[in-house]
């Protein structure tokens, strides 16, 4: 996409925006009155950043830029915390969604010979719609059996000879594990290849899934503010994420200024073309970093990098910044052990402490104490050597962690509980 | 002879639990011993066809190891076992682990080993004629 191009999208969502009024008085307050202000990208980076705070303040609709009438369709953002984040699509988001999706999906090699397992939540959540109506738009045959209720899974993914699935990473893990209980052999299955998302994960469990299942693991991400799922998706060469051409990334430090191409910061986006809810400069509070370029897949335009974490997932234990998968990467490299773990953070006295469970499997099982004690330490010298900070590893196990059909909990913060 | 082995973790009540999953399956513990530590623990008994055992107990998410180990009768007297080790010993022979218990039909005493090393036991065995 070319400068003019860029500023022409860049335009199009301002004068888009403006029809809110929230956006229009946040707008003035820049100087930013009608589409034309953006000369440059300099006026363009004037505009105050988005937040999900902006839209709950909004809720539900207040954020919408056509008429009610138009909208076709909501999707909302769970709210753990007070009310969810709607987000509207006009009859014309819809179909670009599709297209997106379906692009994307197309890059991968998927066509409409193609059987697509969609185990993604349908309904307010847009993971099972969004890759639903994207496997539509190709032709390609969308099973539309939403999350959870594993034994069923297992047994359409058999019977109807599904080619590619789409799930979370952790719950694609779950699916393995309870396919190799159920006796259901590889050979019986035609899964080809796993488009997961929604959740961080590592090159690790990217591994291990695809040798455990059998395929091919590529990455998606989207979310409801921006669109939904397919905003970025890998294709084979597996080096990132491709970023859609409607969609304009930039990378900002936690200051808000922005980074040299490839350093790593928060992935802040702006829609080029959406109508229903059109968003400019929204922070997704995932941390990756992009890079601009032409892929052989045919990609041309910004790639970004796989989320490693998201802003809010950080934990600062002793004052040190601590990512979950950074003890996942650390528990993978020990090897024979299998990444379900669970963090357990808690305060004695004034000092943080961190815990971290970690399920034995009958490969990492031995019958001598002392080499159950060096397992254990080799964890605790893995994990120190990664974060730098002292850890205590519990060896439990097996199925002793909560399974999630979901997004995987791995975090307990006991602090918190202790300030109430 | 093979052992059972079973990872237990430290909660309460485990340790019943697998003994009763242990008792449904109509398996009989003719010996037992537990190593704990303060996370965790290993159950280890003997018990008729630990094979069939092991398969059994893995379908019900036990972590279960098969380990080899031996069993020896030794005089239900006063240096008894003193005796018996000490030839081991002499032969080169490297004890991990022991655990005792008594065959209530002839009253005699039997230990169950793991060695380090299952050759030089094997060899030990066959010089002492044991």
């Amino acid at each position: 996409m070319s400068h003019e191009e860029l500023l022409k999208g860049l335009r199009k969502t301002v004068e888009q925006v403006l029809k809110a009024p929230y956006y229009k008085k946040k707008l003035a307050d820049v100087g930013i009155d009608y589409p034309q202000d953006i000369r440059s990208l300099d006026d363009f980076w004037k505009i105050p950043l988005t937040e999900k705070e902006d839209l709950r303040q909004n809720y539900p609709f207040g954020l919408f830029a056509e008429p009610m009438e138009r909208i076709v369709r909501v999707h909302a953002s769970s709210g753990t915390t007070g009310k969810p984040t709607v987000v509207g699509y006009t009859r014309d988001d819809i179909q670009l969604w599709a297209k997106i999706v379906a692009n994307g999906l197309r890059r991968i090699g998927v066509t409409s010979n193609d059987v697509v397992q969609v185990a993604y939540g349908y309904g307010l959540f847009t993971g099972g719609m969004g890759l639903h109506y994207g496997c539509e738009e190709l032709g390609a045959l969308a099973i539309p059996i939403s999350g959870g209720n594993t034994q069923r899974q297992l047994m359409i993914m058999r019977d109807f000879g599904s080619t590619v699935l789409c799930c979370t990473p952790s719950y694609a893990l779950y699916l393995a594990e309870s396919l190799e209980e159920a006796g259901i052999s590889r050979d019986e299955l035609k899964l080809r290849v796993g488009i997961f998302g929604a959740e961080p994960w590592t090159d690790q469990m990217r591994e291990e899934i695809e040798s455990r299942l059998g395929i091919r693991a590529v990455d998606i991400y989207g979310l409801s503010e921006i669109m939904g799922p397919g905003v970025s998706m890998e294709c084979l060469k597996g080096e990132g994420l491709h970023i859609d051409e409607h969609f304009y990334p930039e990378i900002l430090d936690k200051e808000g200024n922005p980074v040299p191409e490839g350093t790593v910061g928060e992935l802040v986006l702006t829609s080029l073309d959406k109508k229903g809810f059109p968003v400019l400069r929204y922070r997704t509070k995932d941390l990756t970093s992009i890079s601009y370029g032409q892929c052989v897949c045919g990609h041309h335009g910004w790639t970004m990098k796989r989320v490693s974490a998201r802003v809010d997932d950080m934990l600062i234990i002793r004052g040190v910044n601590v990512f979950p998968s950074q003890v996942e990467e650390a528990i993978l490299s020990v090897g024979g052990i299998e990444p379900h773990y669970l963090i357990i953070v808690d305060r004695e006295g004034t000092l943080d402490t961190l815990e971290v469970l970690v399920e034995v499997n009958t490969d990492s099982f031995t019958d001598e104490i002392r080499q159950l004690e060096q397992l254990q330490e080799s964890l605790e010298v893995k994990i120190e050597d990664i974060l730098g900070l002292s850890v205590k590893v519990r060896l439990v196990e097996p199925k002793s962690i909560t399974r999630s059909e979901g997004k995987a909990k791995r975090v307990i913060d006991k602090r918190q509980e202790k300030l109430l | 002879m093979l052992q059972l082995s079973i990872f237990l973790e430290n909660a309460k009540g485990r340790l019943a639990q697998v003994l009763n999953i242990l008792a449904e399956l109509g398996v009989n513990i003719r010996a037992l011993s537990l190593a704990d530590t303060k996370d965790y623990g290993v159950l280890r008994i003997i018990v008729e066809d630990a094979e069939k055992v092991a398969s059994e107990l893995k379908e019900r998410n036990c972590v279960v190891k098969l380990t080899p180990v031996w069993v020896l009768k030794v005089a239900d007297a006063t240096g008894g076992l003193a005796d018996v080790l000490n030839k081991l010993v002499d032969q080169g022979v490297i004890v991990e682990y022991m655990y005792a218990f008594v065959e209530k039909a002839n009253e005699q005493a039997q230990v169950v080993l793991r060695v380090r090393d299952e050759e030089i036991m094997k060899i030990a065995m066959e010089k002492l004629g044991l």
